[in-house]
């Protein structure tokens, strides 16, 4: 009943946690589905004939093409006032006194002297407005949002349709220079190409000197259809110095003798496109929303005639993305199908006299051809998810058909007026701007509140695990209605609210229904605790995380703020930890526990476990810190550079065996590896062993004796074939691909079966193999005689323990006297770590084998640290410790630490790019066909193997304290093993369970509280989809990774729990008989 | 080494004052005043610490060109530990706060200062290890994390040498709670500790993207350990001059 009750209340913690983080995430990150439909020439977006005026002219798509070749100049960050003509006859203000102002001249005079043939319009952009996402805008007609969940993670290359791509399948050559972001994002899709790193954001004039380069040879060699120039200099200059400096006049001037150049060489079937893919700020960022991110200019000019009337005094506002449908209806294109722009009207003037309202005729006739477009897009999308209002959709729906109704009744009817013309104009386009506003607000608006809301759910969980810690371990924790009430409040929270939200007719949120709930439990909760906690308690108690830790703390929580922590993450993590490491082991010294009245010479430290000391001393803990630190910076060996950091390199140990040429160098690794791995399985073994689990003939022990080794063996046999699989002989082939499909899922079938006998029987206790006596015998002699008392459980069991103990430690000095005296007590003295460890080890070896072959290193590594530190923790625990258990919290803080450490030295980085794809094919080298979630699976298992270990590994800090401190004090008066003092107070047990799962949830949670905090206030930095976001998605994933891990660890501490009571019980009632 | 000489000619006219105090402590019975005269000895010596650190940047730039701390950081190194040093020596030669227990033969002060020489050698060595753990370069840029453990030694090794002498117990026992029997010792427990949490805050900025020089390592750990050790050396008689009603040591 306890133990059920405190799995379940640490379940409703982690439910907090995650309907925070659900909430959070709604807000903030802003999903999208790609579709991979493509537009297609032969096909119309929907019913109808071609439209007027384009039957049966040659490379006329939908349209006919209006330019045969554009030039697309592309400044980035070209803000709309840059290029806003200043007006010097304006009197008050004063005219070009900022730098930026009033520098593209050449745009000015043109838009004077040849009003129709040019004009300058306020394109309004869609945040996040960041260089890679407006790229995908301008070229798909879409909102790209951070995720754009599609099928290919691994490249940024984009995947729905867009112009590049309907130039090319048209046959149309396109000539790129300037920012290398185009390379990931279209991959050979250029005829001609130049690029330039974007990445030196310092660096002003590289990118833009080499595309002044080749821009005008190649505009006059005239082997191109398009031509797309991308200049960086703005930008970097507004990162550098802000868009107030000299140098951003400079750099416009710049721009502006290119324009000029260009408008000189320009040909008559040929339009000049000069966009700026997004503003910037006052400080010259840009990726949020402000007013001047989200404004940049665009500017079309043509040397023919191209608008009908002059421009209008103030230019007009547009959406960036109509760029889009404009561009290619101009170029007689297919419009891409994902485009929600919408057409520019005034440019489709037509010719002046073939009809009686052309221009008019014309312009409907395209946004017709638009409006069908976004409708059959919006039909596509809404099928495919559920992201879109389903009772505006059904407006709009309905206001096309009105539309297109109306359109084709005019097309056939020859009386047409210009009224009912320009009545079916604005139809479509009050069509299109209702479907794109719709679109925005599903796609592309950061949500405050409920950011805000998540935030504020994170920090009140986190609260309350701190306050509940603090409260778990004191005798009067009122369990069950703490429980109870919450759930009760919970669950009634989210049915009246889902009631509400059904009565109004509303979509009904399973987040918000989920944050109600959580909302409501936890009001609950802190009431009910505010009304038990009361008086008895000072508040000062509520921080009980002493000094230097929480110090140490904090300083993690603020480096989430900043963009170059984040980035360093993979060495300040190491550093803190090491900090903390040394910080223990002087506090140690400090407290005066590591200097006994005189210095004893300690053993040996083992390679396993540092064994043999009788007594701790300092440089019993000293080299235990430095082994640890030691351990620390060899796995920080194994480290992946992040993209952001030039100049560091990667280690090369990554990368698989299979990559390696060189046999020997090769052989030699591959020796190193199975080293490694047969070391990790010597130590497990050595460790049971050592505590005397590996006598028993219990099925989990036989596993541990026969099935990690065959485990082992395949391992080591897929890693030969994985490496050597090019070198093998032709014959061999089928066998060696059947092998490579085979032995990983042999290695994690046998870790699943061998995990189902560690559930079955988590005993691992008791009957010692060759001592000649059996379970019953054993306690039936000593207690064959009177019976001490009646099935008084606390009192008895520690009689038998005892008498057990000293009649084979009798035993044991008649036959060997320099044996180890204590191995019958520490069977059961271990008898929770030795399950824990068991099963910990299952897991690795399928974890392992999701690595490459060389992370073997980093698992021996890892399992080494956590060994060392929990003896090093273990000898701060005072010996003569009794009550309750508690878990210090730089043992919690330490573990945290060294999970995310072990996630940067297992080769991970927070970055979509640097995820492990090849993971999902181990053991299925075909390819999964059409299932996702097992790659997923596998993939997320490879990425956070680290998380998932330490979760599951951390339950044992727990009982290694106890375990060393039994160990260090064989004397009978110390006797109470760990195992003892657990089945004493199983009350104590379960609370200090509850403490330490609370305990490592709030320093987890207080980390994702912390992420959550820096990608929302920072939400406008330049940096935060590059950084902020995705570490906040990664830590939020770890989050949820580590509380299972906990809950799965926590459930089978229960189980042996569980086992081992049962066990005792049987004891007690064959005593009675 | 003309350098060294110049400055330790410079301070004993500066010194008379300790030196009197002294007397004037040894005539005194009364705990009090000798409390009080201690600790007005231990700030003189403190603040004669902190000028030769002030004299190792500004001294060098009359006989060296283009000396700068950031430029040529290394030389700076060298010459801020060798002042130290030296300062640290000669205070311990004529303030000696640890009454000498018996007059020594030469060959036993002989060994001891060869002793001290292994100590501070090993001292150096061993920080040096643990800058290396700590996520130093190991192979690249050796010179400056050696020199980085010379000068964490000159703050922390030095005095305890000075002070305590190569004796490995009385270090522990002065590191550890209650383990401090003097005022001197009490500050030197403060300057150190101080020197290790400068240090390591020195090393907290290196990842930041603001490009300046003295990020580079180990310059803002070196920075960091000096004013570590220039603000436990302010810290520690305010400290021990505020609380010097509750401090009692037990075996003084």
């Amino acid at each position: 009943m306890r133990k059920i009750s405190v799995l379940l209340f640490l379940g409703w913690v982690c439910f907090l946690f995650y309907a925070g983080i659900a909430l959070f995430t709604s807000g903030f990150l802003l999903t999208r589905l790609e579709l991979t439909n493509h537009s297609s020439c032969q096909e119309l977006p929907g019913p109808g004939s071609l439209p007027w005026g384009s039957q049966g002219k040659p490379g006329a798509c939908w349209m006919a093409s209006r330019f045969s070749r554009v030039v697309l100049v592309l400044i980035d960050a070209l803000r709309f006032d840059f290029a806003q003509p200043q007006r010097s006859h304006v009197p008050g203000k004063l005219p070009a006194s900022l730098p930026f102002l009033g520098k593209l001249v050449s745009l000015k005079r043109i838009l004077e002297i040849q009003p129709h043939h040019a004009r300058l319009y306020r394109s309004q952009v869609d945040p996040p407005t960041t260089t890679m996402q407006r790229l995908k805008a301008l070229t798909t007609g879409s909102l790209p949002t951070f995720i754009d969940a599609g099928s290919n993670f691994a490249s940024h290359a984009i995947v729905e349709d867009n112009l590049i791509k309907q130039l090319t399948s048209a046959g149309r050559r396109v000539v790129f220079m300037g920012d290398d972001t185009w390379k990931d994002l279209f991959p050979g899709a250029f005829s001609q190409a130049f690029f330039f790193s974007s990445f030196n954001v310092r660096d002003l004039h590289t990118v833009d000197n080499g595309i002044l380069e080749h821009l005008y040879p190649t505009m006059d060699s005239g082997e191109w259809d398009v031509l797309i120039a991308h200049f960086l200099g703005v930008d970097h200059c507004g990162h550098k110095h802000g868009p107030h400096h000299p140098e951003m006049a400079k750099k416009l001037s710049q721009v502006d003798q290119v324009i000029q150049g260009l408008m000189e060489r320009l040909e008559n079937d040929t339009l000049l496109v000069v966009a700026g893919d997004h503003g910037m700020t006052m400080n010259g960022d840009h990726g949020g929303d402000s007013e001047l991110e989200v404004s940049a200019a665009l500017f079309l000019y043509s040397s023919t005639p191209l608008f009908p009337s002059t421009p209008p005094e103030e230019p007009e506002v547009i959406p960036q993305v109509s760029l889009v449908p404009t561009l290619a209806l101009l170029l007689g294109l297919p419009i891409p199908f994902g485009n929600i722009g919408e057409v520019i009207a005034e440019l489709f003037s037509g010719d002046k006299d073939s009809q009686p309202h052309p221009s008019a005729l014309a312009q409907a006739s395209a946004l017709h051809l638009n409006a069908q477009q976004v409708s059959r897009f919006l039909h596509t999308y809404s099928a495919a998810t559920q992201d879109l209002h389903v009772k505006e959709l059904h407006q709009l729906q309905k206001l096309f058909s009105k539309a297109s109704a109306d359109y084709q009744w005019l097309l056939q009817n020859p009386h047409r007026t210009d009224v009912t013309l320009r009545t079916v104009i604005a139809e479509l386009q009050q069509f299109l701007r209702g479907a794109r506003a719709m679109c925005i607000k599903s796609w592309a608006r950061f949500s405050l509140v409920r950011m805000a809301g998540g935030v504020a759910l994170l920090a009140a969980a986190c609260f309350l695990c701190l306050l509940t810690s603090q409260w778990a371990t004191s005798p009067g924790f009122p369990f069950c209605p703490l429980l109870l009430i919450p759930v009760v409040w919970g669950l009634a929270g989210a049915i009246v609210c889902a009631g509400l939200l059904s009565v109004n007719g509303l979509k009904l949120d399973s987040v918000v229904l989920g944050a109600v709930a959580a909302v409501g439990s936890l009001l609950a909760f802190l009431w009910k605790a505010w009304a038990g906690w009361g008086s008895r308690r000072p508040l000062a108690t509520l921080l009980p995380i002493p000094g230097p830790v929480l110090l140490l703390l904090l300083i993690r929580l603020a480096a989430f703020f900043s963009d170059s922590f984040v980035v360093a993450e993979a060495r300040a993590t190491p550093f803190l930890l090491g900090s903390l490491i040394l910080l223990l082991v002087a506090q140690l010294h400090w407290e005066g526990q590591l200097l006994p009245p005189k210095l004893l010479t300690v053993p040996r430290l083992g390679s396993s476990a540092p064994v043999g000391s009788p007594r701790h001393s300092g440089t019993y803990a000293l080299r235990l810190g430095v082994g640890l630190l030691l351990c620390t910076r060899l796995a920080g060996l194994f480290h992946r550079c992040p993209e952001e950091t030039p100049a560091c390199h990667s280690s090369p140990w990554l990368s698989p065996l299979a990559s390696m040429v060189g046999g020997r160098a090769k052989n030699l690794w591959y020796g190193a590896c199975v080293g490694s791995l047969v070391a990790l399985l010597a130590a497990v073994r050595l460790w049971l062993h050592r505590y005397g689990n590996l006598k028993s003939p219990e099925p989990p022990v036989l596993f541990v004796r026969w099935g990690l080794p065959l485990m082992a063996l395949s391992t080591a046999a897929y890693w030969a074939l994985a490496s050597g699989a090019d070198e093998a002989p032709p014959r061999l082939r089928a066998l060696v691909a059947g092998a490579s499909v085979v032995l990983p899922r042999a290695v994690a079938g046998l870790a699943a079966s061998g995990l189902m006998l560690l559930l079955w029987r988590p005993v691992t206790v008791l009957v010692k193999a060759g001592a000649g006596t059996s379970r019953t015998r054993t306690v039936l002699t000593p207690f064959s005689g009177p019976p001490t008392s009646q099935a008084d459980l606390d009192y008895v069991v520690p009689q038998i323990y005892r008498h057990m103990q000293e009649e084979f430690r009798g035993r044991l000095e008649k036959t060997k006297p320099q044996g180890p005296l204590t191995v019958a007590a520490y069977q059961l003295g271990s008898v929770y770590s030795a399950a824990m460890v068991t099963a910990l080890t299952l897991l690795a070896f399928p974890l392992l084998l999701l690595h490459a072959e060389r992370i073997s290193l980093v698992f021996l590594l890892l399992f080494l640290q956590s060994f060392l530190l929990l003896h090093l923790l273990a000898a701060g625990i005072p010996i003569t410790a009794s009550g309750p258990f508690t878990v210090p919290w730089q043992a919690v803080s330490a573990w945290a630490l060294m999970a995310t450490q072990t996630f940067y030295s297992t080769g991970h980085q927070p970055v979509f790019p640097a995820i492990h794809w090849h993971a999902a094919f181990v053991g299925f080298p075909e390819g999964h066909g059409s299932s996702t979630w097992l790659p997923a699976l596998l993939v997320g298992a490879n990425t956070f193997a680290s998380h998932l270990l330490f979760a599951g590994l951390k339950k044992r800090q727990q009982s290694p304290g106890k375990e060393v401190e039994a160990r260090v004090r064989p004397e009978e008066e110390e006797e109470p093993l760990m195992e003892m003092r657990l089945r004493d107070a199983p009350h104590h047990f379960n609370a200090a369970l509850l403490q330490l799962g609370l305990k490592y949830l709030f320093v987890l949670g207080v980390q994702i509280l912390a992420c959550a905090l820096a990608a929302s206030i920072l939400r406008r930095h330049l940096m935060v989809w590059k950084v902020f976001a995705p570490k906040f998605i990664f830590e939020a994933m770890g989050f949820i990774v580590s509380s299972v891990g906990l809950l799965l660890g926590i459930a089978l501490v229960m189980r042996v729990d569980g086992a081992v009571s049962s066990w005792f019980r049987q004891l007690v009632l064959a005593k009675q008989r | 080494m003309g350098l060294q000489t110049k400055i330790a000619l410079f301070p004993p006219r500066r010194l008379n004052c300790p030196l009197r105090c002294r007397c004037v402590s040894q005539i005194s019975t009364h705990g009090n005043t000798m409390k009080d005269t201690d600790i007005k000895r231990l700030l003189y010596t403190h603040l004669l610490c902190i000028f030769s650190i002030i004299l190792s940047v500004f001294i060098p730039s009359f006989f060296l060109e283009n000396f700068s701390i950031l430029e040529t950081h290394l030389t700076w190194l060298c010459i801020c530990s060798a002042f130290v040093t030296a300062v640290n020596l000669l205070l311990y030669l004529v303030v000696k706060p640890t009454a000498s227990s018996k007059k020594s033969s030469l060959s036993h002060k002989i060994t001891r200062f060869l002793k001290c020489c292994i100590y501070f050698l090993m001292s150096c060595f061993s920080f040096h290890i643990i800058f290396v753990l700590y996520g130093a370069p190991l192979i690249e840029l050796v010179l400056e994390t050696f020199l980085f453990a010379v000068i964490l030694s000159t703050f922390t090794t030095v005095p305890c040498l000075c002070l305590l002498g190569p004796n490995l117990k009385a270090w522990l026992r002065v590191f550890s709670r209650n383990g401090v029997t003097s005022i001197w010792e009490n500050s030197l427990q403060i300057t150190t500790i101080s020197s290790f949490v400068g240090t390591w805050l020195g090393a907290l900025p290196i990842p930041l993207d603001w490009e300046r020089p003295w990020q580079v390592w180990p310059i803002s750990c070196t920075l960091g350990a000096t004013f570590g050790y220039v603000a436990g050396l302010v810290i520690s008689p305010l400290w021990i001059y505020w609380n010097r009603k509750q401090l009692t040591y037990k075996n003084n």
